[in-house]
């Protein structure tokens, strides 16, 4: 069984809500992400998304923009970040999802992509600028090297297109909990609407992402779902404090 | 609105909106429903003769077209060889084509029941003509533009505040036309409910490259009647400028099916050769910015790249998915020309013809150089002369002066 399937079944055994967090790739420094993942999986992160990062991250707002940016200036690039899933791999057997931008996909070839990430212990991929229409292109080669492809809901899925996106969907879907992109938000977040996509998710375990901050918010979106997604907060604590007693941290979030 | 010309086993786009193997949408989930929907509201207006009537009305009282051809006499004197026409879109409203599209796409809105419209502009010319039409139709406008052109296109900066539209400047990355373009589209995804994302090229995702190239063929339209009445004839040569590229579909797309050569030209920056260039279609490789799959300036890990142009309307790393189609199908050849090549040109236009072209539209006129050599005296050549310069003039006494200090 795919390592995101077999890790959220155990959690919903015992009734334990998903913590997964996301880690723009080679941020702050180089070398810092597997360091920093185990001690986020020390601190009891359940699963991890890597952001491979790109020039133009159009689903993404100024802390994940600053993050990707910086990241590509220490001079990261799909073979370190292959490299640093391998080394994460040796050590534990977190899930490690990829996220990114087709692009930079593209200009490695995809089918040396998905053998270097499956080759790498990658357990699955969220390609948020790849919406349904578009995923029949990938899907079948996806599948081939075992990988977990998530698709996203947001506040403007039909209802019917829900259900189509939930079945084709692997590993969980991903519920964007209102309109907008990646970080804080100043809109009131509709708890109602996250619970009738979980409601309706007949095939997969829904985690919920986008704006969740704190622990306030880890607590009130899990009530309603499988779990939540920590991305821009993380990379905030990160540029603050460094990988210090980043551990702790998600510590406090799991324990919400 | 007008027609939608379906040229003999040439029916791009497809249902999914792909020009042959670009095209497409890649944006994430929550646009999707709104592209859907505009899809809708698109085709229903092709089909409703109201709205085709306030298009074209307003297109005639508001906008000023037709707009005229004029036979460039003294310019074709210059080469000795084929005559040169050149199609006004300066003499529109706001002063270049970008307004045909705006007209189209603001009414769109206010039929989708929207009360905000977003843009994102290089020049500043889309940036006028969506605020323009927006202060005429009663709408909120936000235009986001680099913090580079804002400086470069101050006078079209003025103009969108007076017209009571609220200009963001971008800082991220080059602070141009790229930058602005993602941040257009985040506004949008973030205000998505009440917004209308008024897109000023034949960019984006399905079905924005439809939809401007609709609105901008009134452009080639008009100058085949004109062309016709004038000289009872086609033309034999094409020439526009492409950043994005809506003005060259606008002239091109009408003639596809004829017999008639068409050049496309880029901005060249220094040269092809010193990296500094928005030339993509010669230099990029296939991709996906901005919501489709095109040609794209990239680099060997598929970063997008910043590109370099004296024009902020060409100073674009992207180009329009079916300018990706026609290069493969070599319908259209796709050539450019360097930041000294079309000021040059610029100057010789304003001294022949009488006529300040922008930086943009000075590009195809410096194709010249070398296409009119090649023609013979009974061709017809038409070059889109796609805005004016009056927003070029800080920028051609700029360029004046550092090649004086050079000497």
């Amino acid at each position: 069984m795919n390592r995101i399937t077999a890790r959220l079944a155990g959690l919903q055994e015992k009734k334990e809500k998903a913590l997964a967090l996301f880690i723009t790739a080679g941020f702050p420094n180089l070398h810092d992400t597997p360091s920093i993942i185990l001690e986020a999986e020390n601190g009891g992160a359940d699963l991890v998304e890597i952001g491979m990062p790109f020039s133009d991250p159009l689903a993404d707002g100024p802390v994940i923009q600053h993050s990707s940016a910086r990241a590509l200036r220490n001079g990261v690039t799909l073979k370190h970040i292959f490299r640093q899933a391998g080394e994460l791999r040796r050590h534990s057997e977190i899930p490690i999802i990829l996220m990114g931008y087709m692009n930079p996909i593209l200009s490695y070839g995809l089918e040396r992509f998905l053998a270097h990430a499956g080759e790498s212990g990658v357990d699955g991929l969220i390609l948020p600028e790849v919406p349904l229409e578009e995923t029949p292109r990938f899907a079948s080669q996806i599948r081939r090297h075992e990988l977990a492809q998530i698709l996203m809901v947001t506040p403007t899925t039909p209802l019917s297109r829900q259900r189509m996106i939930d079945q084709a969907s692997t590993g969980f879907l991903y519920c964007v909990s209102a309109t907008g992109v990646t970080g804080k938000r100043s809109k009131h977040p509709d708890f109602g609407y996250v619970g009738r996509v979980k409601q309706r998710a007949k095939k997969n375990p829904v985690l919920v992402g986008f704006g969740i901050r704190n622990r306030e918010d880890v607590r009130r979106f899990s009530s309603v779902s499988d779990g939540v997604i920590v991305g821009s907060a993380c990379i905030e604590f990160l540029e603050k404090n460094g990988k210090r007693n980043f551990g702790r941290w998600v510590r406090s979030l799991k324990q919400a | 609105m007008t027609r939608t010309h379906r040229h003999a086993g040439y029916h791009a786009p497809d249902a999914r909106g792909y020009y042959g193997a670009y095209g497409g949408r890649f944006v994430p989930e929550t646009l999707i429903a709104s592209l859907d929907e505009l899809e809708k509201i698109f085709r229903a207006a092709q089909r409703d003769s109201s709205f085709k009537q306030e298009y074209l009305s307003l297109l005639h009282s508001f906008a000023g077209r037709p707009t005229a051809l004029t036979f460039a006499e003294r310019l074709t004197r210059h080469y000795k060889r084929g005559r040169i026409y050149l199609k006004r879109e300066d003499l529109c409203h706001t002063g270049a084509h970008k307004i045909n599209n705006t007209i189209g796409q603001v009414l769109l809105a206010k039929r989708a029941g929207k009360t905000r419209v977003v843009a994102e502009t290089g020049a500043g010319q889309h940036g006028v003509a969506t605020a323009t039409v927006a202060a005429k139709l009663g709408l909120e406008c936000v235009v986001f533009m680099g913090q580079k052109d804002c400086e470069r296109q101050k006078l079209n900066v003025r103009r969108m505040k007076m017209l009571g539209a609220t200009v963001i400047p971008v800082t991220a990355g080059a602070a141009t036309l790229k930058d602005a373009t993602s941040e257009a589209i985040r506004n949008w995804v973030t205000n998505v409910g009440s917004t209308f994302y008024v897109l000023g090229s034949v960019v984006g995702p399905h079905p924005y490259p439809l939809i401007v190239r609709t609105f901008q063929s009134v452009i080639g339209n008009e100058t085949r009647r004109q062309l016709r009445k004038l000289t009872g004839r086609t033309p034999s040569h094409l020439v526009a400028c492409v950043g994005g590229g809506s003005n060259s579909i606008g002239m091109f797309y009408p003639f596809f099916a004829d017999k008639v050569t068409m050049i496309g030209v880029e901005g060249g920056g220094k040269g092809i050769r010193t990296g500094k260039h928005a030339a993509t279609l010669s230099k990029g490789r296939p991709g996906i910015l901005h919501g489709s799959m095109s040609y794209v300036l990239q680099d060997d890990f598929g970063q997008v790249l910043e590109a370099h142009s004296i024009s902020a309307g060409l100073d674009y790393p992207g180009v329009g998915p079916e300018h990706s189609y026609w290069k493969d199908l070599k319908r259209v050849t796709y050539v450019s020309v360097t930041d000294r090549q079309a000021v040059e040109a610029a100057h010789r236009l304003t001294r022949l013809e009488g006529i300040i072209p922008a930086l943009e539209t000075a590009h195809a006129i410096a194709h010249l150089e070398s296409l009119m050599p090649r023609t013979r005296v009974d061709d017809i050549v038409v070059i889109c002369l796609s805005g004016r310069g009056d927003k070029d003039m800080d920028s051609y006494a700029a360029f004046a002066d550092a090649a004086r200090r050079k000497q």
